[in-house]
């Protein structure tokens, strides 16, 4: 049972596990953006601003800026991606890019019903 | 096919060289020495001509058929060019000849620029970028040494979400930090997030006019507004110029600074790596900072001007892509001021009448698709829309209509492939079918499904009618038999290389 889920406007979605959120793309993300080939993530012990972007997800169509829904310091990032990146195409609801040690959460964030509402 | 390599038999040769009458002389010391033999292929002068000959056969360029490359402006590049750039006294030339044996090729770069000035009006400019992106990047150069020279450090660029992928690129490139304004609806920038975004910071805001939806920037007076309150610069990519040369200048919209893809817009060939030129223009304010060479005119004839004060220095060796821009001056002056407005509005009339064909069946999500044939015909016919900027910046005419596409339009398969599951790649896998190139698709990233159109001022009625009805055939078909679609093309050499594999697992050398 995963713990509660938020989602982006821009379709990322945060766990909030106590004080560490992990954070990736939305399935629906993942299928717009199509086929990936490579994922930039930031460092370990980086800063990172709810609402800005903190990594960049490169797909045979485009380069995406990934917006972070947390304010907080990396704490762990997801380094199977930078040789696996199409692990966000199988399965991008369950992967995470980044684990943050949050201090904050962006304003309006949405449950999955409201998110579900979002995408129509 | 085989590689060129893969046909090489050792000691086959075209040619036999004499022997060296120059003594050999040893750099065994030097540590230059390479270890290995360079593997070149050793072919005989048969094999290297049905080799190459094989290879242009498979290649498709704007002289084989339509190449409606949406942004890239392929329209046709006239032979006469050609000839022009093949000049004897244009190619047998060296660049560090003395500037008195070298009058003719220093009267071409100087005229170049006051003709480009004149289109553009702008105050000056340089023929030194190589190409467009290079352009950009050699502004932001001139942007950053601009507010140096004021004291000031300026970090941001202001970059619309529906820009050229270079715009943010270049930005990176010269060292500023890149932020995305958002388009509204109607894909035109928002103004209130442009001044939400404006501050100090701003060292400058890059727009294309018409975007790269095809649609006019019809606040630009407010946006240039907005932008010089805070004493940033207006930048102004040239990538779209061939919908509005001749018919207003960016340099009277506002915009300070700004690049021509002279390979676009002027006719000098592009594809397949280039060469392109991509010349800046700027206002006068921006003069000195300008890359050198610059070539002046005096009563003595032509000659090399001393470097501006604070120039950015030298982007690229000696002068430009000289022979590109040859071939832009010959457009120029073979077309004259009535024809390079002509260009621009044949270009809006075709990619307004392609729109309005090719939006009966697939989703325009601006612009044309409003309007039926007979509308945009009638709007083009009394001079409103078609080639009038006047029409999308809300003319009666335009109002009546509801607003047109410019030299490109954007369509969206987003509806067809909930419907049928083929996609906006799959339909231009299947024109290449019909003997066309496929459109631009998945840009702007601002349209789901998107695929971009630019027939260009240079393609007939007819051809425009052929590619329309090739479309509405496969997007007939898709519905019927969309695995047929989705497994298109059946008759090109290549048909659907592994784009991820490439991506992810490139092999860059043998």
């Amino acid at each position: 049972m995963r713990k509660e889920l938020r989602f982006s406007a821009t379709h990322e979605w945060v766990e909030t596990d106590g004080g560490i959120a992990a954070v990736g793309v939305t399935d629906y993300a993942a299928e717009q953006m199509g086929d990936i080939v490579f994922v930039e993530l930031p460092e370990k012990g980086a800063k990172i601003f709810a609402g800005k972007p903190f990594a960049n997800i490169e797909s045979v169509k485009a380069v995406s800026e990934i917006f972070s829904p947390v304010t907080g310091i990396v704490a762990d990032i997801n380094e199977t991606l930078l040789d696996a990146p199409e692990a966000i195409n199988a399965d991008a609801q369950n992967v995470f890019i980044v684990k943050v040690k949050a201090e904050s959460y962006a304003d309006g964030l949405m449950s999955a019903d409201e998110y579900e509402k979002l995408k129509k | 096919m085989r590689l060129i390599f893969d046909k090489s038999v050792k000691d086959r040769a075209c040619v036999t060289l004499p022997a060296s009458e120059i003594p050999v002389y040893s750099v065994k010391n030097a540590g230059f020495l390479r270890i290995a033999a360079a593997e070149l292929p050793e072919v005989s002068e048969l094999d290297l001509v049905r080799h190459y000959d094989a290879l242009s056969a498979r290649a498709y360029g704007v002289d084989s058929g339509f190449y409606p490359l949406g942004s890239c402006t392929m329209k046709y590049n006239p032979k006469l060019h050609e000839s022009m750039a093949g000049l004897c006294g244009f190619t047998d030339i060296h660049p560090l000849q003395d500037e008195t044996t070298v009058q003719g090729a220093l009267e071409v770069v100087y005229l170049l620029t006051e003709y480009l000035k004149e289109i553009t009006g702008m105050d000056d400019g340089s023929l030194q970028p190589a190409a467009g992106a290079h352009g950009e990047f050699t502004s932001l150069l001139m942007t950053d040494a601009y507010f140096r020279s004021k004291g000031e450090r300026r970090k941001k660029i202001l970059v619309p979400d529906s820009a050229h992928g270079t715009n943010p690129a270049s930005a990176a490139m010269a060292g500023f930090s890149v932020v995305n304004i958002p388009s509204r609806r109607d894909g035109l920038v928002d103004l209130n997030a442009l001044r939400a975004e404006t501050d100090g910071g701003v060292a400058a805001l890059m727009l294309t006019n018409p975007n790269t939806l095809g649609l006019y920037e019809k606040n630009i007076a407010e946006i240039a507004e907005i932008i010089h309150a805070n004493d940033s610069l207006l930048y102004y990519d040239g990538a779209n110029l061939n919908a509005v040369m001749g018919k207003i200048r960016p340099g009277d919209m506002g915009f300070d600074i700004m690049h021509i893809n002279l390979h676009k817009t002027f006719s000098a060939p592009h594809g397949g790596g280039g060469p392109g030129s991509g010349p800046v223009l700027c206002k006068s304010f921006l003069r000195d900072f300008l890359p050198y060479p610059l070539v002046g005119a005096s009563e003595g004839g032509y000659g090399f001007l001393k470097p501006p004060k604070k120039s950015v220095g030298k982007v690229r060796s000696f002068y430009g892509n000289f022979l590109v821009a040859l071939k832009a001056f010959a457009y120029i002056i073979a077309l004259g001021r009535g024809g390079i407005r002509d260009a621009a509005e044949k270009a809006v009339l075709n990619a307004n009448y392609m729109c309005a064909l090719v939006s009966e069946f697939l989703e325009a999500p601006f612009g044309g698709a409003r309007m039926n044939k007979t509308e945009v015909s009638e709007c083009g016919g009394e001079g409103g829309c078609a080639g009038s900027f006047e029409c999308a910046a809300e003319s009666e005419k335009s109002k009546k209509f509801g607003g047109a596409c410019m030299h490109e339009f954007v369509v969206s398969a987003e509806k067809l492939k909930v419907d049928t599951g083929v996609s906006a790649l799959d339909i231009a896998k299947a024109l290449i079918d019909y003997g066309m190139h496929p459109p631009t698709v998945y840009f702007p990233l601002t349209v789901h499904e998107a695929l971009m159109f630019e027939p260009t001022e240079t393609e007939s009625k007819e051809t425009i009618d052929a590619a329309a009805a090739a479309l509405r055939e496969i997007v007939g078909e898709a519905a019927k038999n969309p695995e047929k679609i989705k497994n298109a093309p059946f008759t090109a050499h290549v048909g659907r290389p592994d784009e991820v594999k490439a991506a992810r697992k490139p092999v860059l050398a043998r």
